[in-house]
């Protein structure tokens, strides 16, 4: 069960076109892309597990404000270092890809926005979101006036139980209602 | 009843795939394994049975897993299986398992008819689950083990299913669907290998955004609209014509005339689309009227007049399909501004931004429009004086329209003027007076749109509302160019047909001239036909092709100018800021000229009305399809080097889905604008008599009348006599309006039903909360119609 040494197995490629929404080409090129961040002894070894930092230097991933996120939520790692197997990788491929559906794609975004893995956004997850969006530079963030009008306007649209977060039902109506969702949260090799 | 409730709950979480526990599945292998089992063998529909309750284990082992419909004693199994969700029932299960491959052999024979229905249903839940795996949000290692070991189970089962009557059939049915769904799966991946361009289009994107990508994308998409048509075109009306008809120079339609040959082969004649180049398959002209040509006798007015018609028929379902599947993506549509603040929020970024330029830009932007949003917010209307802004914005429209007025004036004008040109000779004119009407086209169509945008700055509208207001404007503007165009052109059509009816009189005077002189000369009523050259008869003036020829010139000037602006315009100035800049006083990459934006409305109206064009003009000119389709290719090429090479990122990054069936929209309007005159033409203007396929006929359609009169039993010319009395018509569109109604008012009412739901939602959302503390399941059930998404929630 995993891959072994530069070649895809036949068997292994129709099961992963099996279970995931990427079509032959595309496992085919990350499997490609995955095993040139691996180092020559860790090509032959089947499972390998590629760390974060390697991860991050594909450019898809690069410039993108919640990349250590995605690492981390689709990492099976048991020591929580974000560090992905190839099949991690077709995971995240796979709900990134064009024809995943909509459930899936919010799901793996609620869990993405949840910061502190606690399956619900309240105030700080929200605000740790906001500040990634903005920028990193100080002229580009907002107020704390500012954050704190912006947060209490989600939670006053998306928050139906008023508990003061957004569990991932709630998220998942709001979401569903966005036409932008499904075309801008695509990451394609 | 809680339990049934709870299946149907548990189905729809399947299907939905999110997690009811929500423990969030990292760990171990065992407990995923342990809760893989649970859930797959959780049933959809149906009870299950607990195998430790089972009193027959021999005969009943295969029925362990069996579903069976609604018996009575299983209720209370049931029940007790669902409380039981422990380790203990996913070990029996375990042991089942191992049981039953041992039991498989000895418990094949002693199948009946209920239970191989039982295992049929089994295996049929098996294969539901393999299809729908990839929609799980679990572990990659999770869903491999169900996989295999679903497939496991579909293999013996299927085998043991084969046993009895029918089983060859049975096996044989199974294998074909199996190889069909490799060969879709394929064909799929086959499919997505033949898309063009996809990496350019994805370089775009990753420095872009999806918005200029967009731009690209429709132009693709036009690209292989544009090659279908260029196919029907070549080959049904070309191919045959040049195979099987007469070859040129045979008769006089195919023939330079005598005067025209010296110049035939000239540049300036072949620019301007005369000489070799009119007499050619490109234009109408050059297509004979005989009613069957060649060996396989193939019917060339026919097939004329269908392709023409059925290139829009063609284009219209294309487009509407495109829009339908445009529309179904689009979420359920909730209003503006429902959701505003969470959707800039959770939806904003667009992961395929690949660039760290892009991303800043993008990080500037979201900031702005998050405090932006938040001052709208805050502020309430301001107490502005809305006299003057009532005043300024008529006195801005009232600009406008005097403005579109001016420019179909001028082209009515130049129309004239060209005709007059045309009647003098050719040498005394300037280039500029020979291609005037092209000229001027292009040029207002240049000019015009950032003019309209100076003007509209006296509005002050909100910058998505001026955006709309400006596109309105430019569709107005092109429209109405291209319709000025069109009817100067039908007054030259008329004055065309005038002049012909006289040349038709002489010519036929002069024939009966010569049967008259014949006969009388060598006493005899046999005549043969006169012996005269191709080039030497006397011709008609041909409005059809003058037609043709106005459209193609329209469209190459309209190309080159395209191309000439971006040179100009993008990569000049691209090039003057990056060198001049070293020797200037101010800095001109962030000041005054800077390096140009990719205008990606512009660009797509641009599209949208010259295939407009093309869809006039190809009835005339058959040649244009395949014009259009090099265009479109060099155009993909061209456009991309110039967007990477001399544009930067818009500052403002916005998102171009929901605008993309308003494109959609507007090339559906323009489908039906450009579909009028060509209609209106083949139905009141008579043909040409000595040119074209429908030469010698009252009206172009008599060919169609004239088909089914001959080559078509009598039967159906009854049909059609019948379908089209005005009778049967009328009611007929009678009962469409009435279809109409009805759906609108059906529409209506699903929206009425969701606002009821939604607000009930919440009233149950909040009676909850005041009697439960704490709300962890819920689930969702997705109605089949796209107005309707019905909600219910439970404890």
């Amino acid at each position: 069960m995993g891959t072994t040494a530069s070649q895809l197995g036949k068997d292994m490629l129709s099961e992963y076109q099996e279970l995931t929404f990427l079509t032959k080409q595309e496992i085919l090129l990350a499997h490609k892309r995955f095993t040139e961040l691996l180092t020559k002894d860790e090509k032959d070894l089947p499972n390998t597990r590629v760390s974060e930092e390697r991860i991050l230097t594909l450019p898809e991933l690069k410039s993108n404000p919640f990349r250590k996120r995605i690492c981390h939520v689709f990492s099976t790692s048991e020591y929580k270092d974000g560090s992905l197997t190839f099949e991690d990788f077709l995971d995240l491929l796979s709900a990134f890809s064009d024809s995943a559906t909509l459930e899936i794609k919010s799901h793996y975004a609620f869990r993405i926005f949840d910061f502190d893995d606690d399956g619900t956004l309240d105030c700080g997850d929200l605000e740790k979101l906001v500040n990634c969006l903005t920028g990193e530079t100080d002229d580009t963030r907002l107020t704390t006036e500012e954050m704190r009008q912006l947060i209490s306007n989600i939670l006053e649209e998306s928050d139906i139980d008023k508990d003061g977060t957004v569990n991932l039902s709630e998220f998942q109506h709001v979401i569903s209602r966005s036409p932008d969702f499904v075309s801008s949260f695509k990451i394609v090799l | 009843m809680p339990p049934k409730r709870k299946n149907e709950i548990a189905i729809s979480v399947e299907d939905v795939g999110m997690e009811v526990d929500v423990v969030s599945d990292s760990g171990s292998e065992d407990e995923a394994r342990r809760r893989a089992k649970n859930r797959r063998v959780k049933p959809q529909r149906k009870a299950k049975r607990v195998s430790s309750d089972e009193e027959d284990e021999e005969d009943e082992a295969p029925r362990k897993r069996g579903r069976k419909k609604k018996a009575k004693p299983r209720d209370s199994d049931e029940d007790d299986e669902e409380d039981k969700r422990t380790k203990e029932e996913s070990d029996e299960e375990s042991e089942e398992d191992r049981g039953k491959t041992k039991k498989r052999g000895a418990d094949e024979e002693s199948l009946s008819e209920g239970e191989m229905a039982a295992l049929k249903e089994q295996v049929e839940e098996k294969k539901k689950l393999i299809a729908t795996l990839r929609n799980k949000p679990w572990r990659m290692k999770r869903r491999l083990v169900l996989l295999k070991e679903a497939q496991e189970f579909v293999e013996t089962f299927e085998g043991a299913l084969g046993k009895g009557k029918g089983r060859k059939l049975y096996a044989y049915k199974v294998m074909m669907a199996k190889k069909v769904i490799k060969f879709k799966r394929d064909f799929e991946n086959f499919k997505t290998a033949c898309i063009p361009w996809e990496r350019k289009i994805k370089e775009v994107e990753s420095h872009f955004g999806s918005s200029v990508a967009s731009y690209f994308i429709f132009l693709r998409w036009m690209y292989g609209l544009n090659m279908v048509l260029f196919g029907l075109m070549f080959g049904l009306v070309v191919l045959p014509e040049i195979l099987m008809g007469l070859p040129y120079g045979s008769i006089p339609r195919k023939t330079v005339p005598r005067e025209e040959q010296d110049t035939a082969m000239d540049f300036s004649v072949l620019n301007d689309f005369g000489g070799y180049c009119k007499y050619s398959f490109l234009f109408y002209g050059y297509f004979n009227n005989e009613r069957r040509i060649g060996l396989l006798q193939f019917r060339l007015p026919l097939s004329y007049l269908l392709v023409g018609v059925g290139i829009f028929g063609y284009s219209l379902m294309v487009v509407i399909r495109t829009m339908a599947r445009n529309s179904n993506e689009g979420g359920d549509g909730a209003e503006e501004g429902e959701f505003t603040f969470s959707w800039k929020m959770f939806t904003s970024w667009d992961y395929l931004i690949g660039n760290p330029e892009t991303a800043d830009n993008k990080y500037a932007s979201i900031t702005t429009s998050f405090k932006e949003s938040i001052v709208d917010e805050q502020e309430n209307q301001k107490d502005e004086n809305i006299h003057l802004r009532r005043f300024l914005r008529v006195l801005a429209n009232f600009l406008i329209t005097c403005s579109l007025g001016g420019s179909g004036y001028l082209i009515y004008f130049v129309v004239k003027r060209s005709q007059d040109f045309a009647k003098m000779e050719k040498e005394n004119l300037s280039w500029l007076e020979k291609n005037e009407v092209e000229v001027v086209m292009s040029l207002l169509g240049l000019v015009c749109p950032p003019l309209f945008e100076t003007i509209a700055e006296l509005e002050n509208y909100h910058p998505r509302i001026a955006l709309k207001w400006q596109l309105g404007r430019i569709f107005a503007l092109f429209l109405g160019n291209l319709y000025t165009f069109l009817f100067a052109l039908f007054d030259e059509v008329n004055e065309k047909l005038e002049t012909e009816k006289s040349i038709r009189n002489a010519t036929i005077w002069a024939l009966e001239q010569y049967y008259a002189n014949y006969s009388s000369h060598f006493n005899t009523t046999d005549v043969p036909p006169p012996n005269v050259q191709p080039a030497d008869v006397i011709r008609g003036p041909c409005w059809e092709n003058a037609v043709g020829i106005g459209f193609v010139k329209l469209i190459v000037s309209d190309m080159q100018v395209t191309y000439l602006t971006i040179l100009v315009g993008d990569f000049l100035r691209a090039v003057i800021v990056r060198f001049l800049n070293y020797c200037w006083c101010w800095d001109l990459e962030a000041g005054f000229p800077s390096y140009g934006e990719f205008d990606i409305s512009g660009n797509v109206l641009g599209l949208i009305f010259n295939q407009g064009m093309i869809w006039m003009g190809a009835f005339y000119a058959p040649g244009l399809v395949g014009l259009n389709v090099l265009r479109l290719l060099s155009s993909m090429y061209y456009q991309c080097w110039a967007v990477m090479c001399c544009n930067v990122p818009h500052e403002r990054v916005f998102k171009a889905s929901r605008s993309n069936n308003f494109y959609m929209g507007l090339l559906l309007l323009v489908l039906f604008l450009s579909l009028l005159p060509v209609v209106y033409t083949i139905m009141t203007l008579s043909p040409s008599f000595d040119c074209g396929p429908f030469s010698g006929q009252e009206k172009m359609y008599d060919v169609v009348m004239e088909t089914i009169e001959q080559d078509l039993p009598s039967f159906i010319a009854n049909i059609f006599t019948y379908a089209t009395n005005p009778g049967l018509i009328m009611p007929a569109v009678l009962l469409m309006v009435l279809a109409l109604y009805y759906l609108n008012a059906v529409s209506k009412g699903y929206q009425q039903a969701n606002i009821d739901l939604k607000r009930k939602m919440k009233m149950v959302s909040m009676s909850v909360l005041l009697h439960v503390p704490s709300f962890s399941n819920i689930s969702r059930v997705q109605d089949q119609t796209n107005d309707c998404a019905v909600y219910s929630w439970t404890l």
